[in-house]
């Protein structure tokens, strides 16, 4: 692609991602009786009651009880059913996670894990509901494939794309609602890192709703201060994009990454791990949610408070080129 | 198969899987000699599974939530021909696929499973896909003692009976012993048949080592129509060697060349009064 053919224009909002996520599969589930949706008393936070209403079939209820929840889902998977678990990512990525390592990725069952209201959705309430080790949890385990999706196109595409995927997966939405970060009409695929805007100076790689504060940071560059950033939504955590940070390190302009999840282990690590051992020595900045207890607040407070926001990229854009 | 033959068949796999453990030097000893007449009832009078069609859709689903146990699972299913017998030889060695746990690579395995408190919920998940898909086939699951205090028991107790899972069985592999010690210091399980009653489950006690009784529990389900069944299975930790018999050091105790002798002796001599 052309660093120039990406025309920018007002963002149009969405809605929710995981209301896109119950909008679609109510969509696919018409079709498609063997999709099946698991919840641990958590359709209301997956925007899931319309979809209990019409297909009260295909909803198999375990109350609260996430390891249940998972184990299930597995054996629903085992036996040909199109599974999605969904739960609060906070409880689904730590509850869960030995039935995830085990019972779905080590058992090399395809159940579609939904983790709703990641990373720091539920900012109020405290650490008990952020979810901001799910990356790296997952990342360390084998056979997993990890997406959070930007918007709500990407939503969508991820979505459809996990219907008939027939590998362990988990799915990461936010409960903001999200504008289209970009409309053109061009592939979605597991893996594959999507370019949202381009620029010259600065690459900025961001993962699910950390992408849009990325973008409103290029162009509060772009307009206050000419500079030029190319935004990636690197929306596969697992397996990473290694060609498209490749090919965004390769002229030696300066990385940052930027991810609602804390700075270990995560999105930004694995870009660092992936140009230290690849002979790439560009100047690189993680912005994340530090190793400390996390401040409380509104998702936009948190991400404020953290520099996840225009004005915080700015700065270490700016810092980082200085 | 006969009564009697199925009684010379626990001999005859309780001698292989000490064979197996002896050569590998490694293995679950006391706990696979606990459940050997359980699977051997299961394969070879209960299950509908073929080992040259092991996929079929149809066949009754065992997962072995003890994991650990699986030397009675592999000489079972080696001996049902699932697999060379010679595969064994492999046991534990590296690269093998006979390792200490139950793993898919081995025909005949239908999870991976080892860390304790799994089995039943995949179950439940297994039970509720052939109910949605009107199917007759039944699930079963072989659940430890030791591993009932994992909580994750308890929340797929409560989906089974919430599921109307008649077509659900777990048996209780019942030794009351476990690596540290008996049930009742380490973690006191009593008045099993009580609250699994209370959880919504029709129970069935069995002597674990009786063949009929194994036989009468396993094949007439379900016991109620609407209500996942449970056997509990009494048995005693290393059934058949009587110096390992309720010895918790025989939980994963290797026999050095001495006791292995003695042990094929008492099998054998077992053997010839049946």
């Amino acid at each position: 692609m052309e660093l120039d053919k990406i025309e920018e224009k007002e963002l149009r909002m969405g809605v929710p991602n995981q209301v896109v996520f119950s909008n679609t599969l109510q969509e696919l589930a018409v079709t498609d009786r063997d999709i099946l949706v698991t919840t641990s008393d958590s359709r209301g936070s997956g925007k899931l009651v319309p979809f209990a209403e019409k297909f009260p079939d295909q909803v198999v209820e375990v109350g609260i009880a996430e390891q249940n929840l998972v184990g299930v889902a597995a054996g629903l998977a085992s036996a040909g059913k199109k599974a999605f678990a969904v739960s609060p990512a906070c409880f689904l990525s730590a509850r869960a996670l030995e039935q995830i390592k085990n019972d779905v990725c080590y058992s090399d069952n395809p159940v579609k894990l939904v983790a709703i209201s990641a990373g720091v959705s539920y900012g109020a309430l405290g650490t008990t509901h952020h979810s901001l080790h799910d990356f790296a949890a997952l990342r360390a385990i084998n056979n997993i494939t990890i997406v959070a999706p930007a918007d709500n196109y990407e939503t969508e595409q991820a979505v459809r794309s996990a219907v008939n995927f027939n590998q362990p997966l988990y799915l990461r939405f936010g409960k903001k609602a999200m504008p289209f970060l970009n409309e053109q009409n061009e592939s979605f695929e597991f893996g594959k890192g999507r370019i949202i805007r381009r620029g010259d100076d600065v690459t900025i790689i961001a993962t699910g709703e950390a992408v849009y504060p990325a973008w409103s940071a290029a162009k509060v560059l772009e307009t206050e201060r000419g500079v030029q950033a190319t935004v990636v939504s690197m929306h596969t955590i697992k397996p990473l994009d290694v060609g498209l940070i490749a090919d965004m390190a390769s002229n030696g302009r300066p990385i940052v990454t930027v991810e609602e999840h804390m700075v270990n282990g995560g999105l930004g690590e694995a870009c660092a791990s992936y140009l230290m051992q690849n002979g790439f020595h560009n100047a690189f900045k993680i912005i994340g949610i530090p190793d400390e207890y996390t401040v409380t607040g509104s998702q936009v407070n948190i991400f404020d408070h953290y520099g996840i926001s225009a004005e915080g990229l700015k700065e270490t854009v700016l810092n980082i080129l200085s | 198969m006969t009564v009697r033959e199925l009684r010379l068949k626990s001999i005859f796999l309780r001698k292989q899987l000490l064979k197996y453990i002896y050569h590998a030097k490694a293995g679950h000893t006391g706990g696979s000699l606990s459940c050997t007449d359980i699977l051997n009832v299961l394969y070879n009078k209960v299950l509908n599974v073929d080992p040259k069609n092991f996929k079929d859709p149809d066949r009754d689903r065992y997962i072995q939530s003890k994991g650990h146990s699986v030397e009675a699972l592999y000489v079972t299913l080696a001996d049902k021909g699932f697999f060379p017998e010679d595969d064994l030889e492999t046991l534990c060695a590296y690269g093998s696929n006979y390792i200490g746990h139950p793993t898919k690579k081995v025909n005949g395995m239908e999870q991976n499973t080892g860390a304790l408190g799994h089995g039943l919920p995949i179950c439940v998940g297994e039970a509720i896909a052939a109910k949605l898909d009107e199917k007759n086939h039944r699930i079963f699951t072989l659940l430890g003692d030791g591993e009932l205090p994992e909580g994750s028991n308890w929340e797929a107790f409560l989906a089974a009976a919430h599921y109307n899972l008649d077509n659900l069985y777990a048996i209780l592999d019942y030794n009351k012993q476990q690596i540290t010690g008996n049930n009742e210091d380490v973690m006191r399980i009593d008045s099993v048949k009580e609250k699994l009653q209370a959880f919504g489950w029709e129970v069935r006690e069995v002597d674990g080592h009786n063949i009929e009784e194994l036989i009468e529990a396993l094949n007439n389900g379900p016991f109620k129509v609407g209500k996942p069944n449970f056997i509990i299975a009494h048995t005693i930790k290393g059934k058949g060697v009587s110096y390992m018999e309720g010895n918790l050091k025989w939980h994963h105790g290797v026999p050095s060349d001495e006791q292995y002798e003695m042990a094929l002796n008492e099998l054998n001599e077992s053997q010839s009064l049946i």
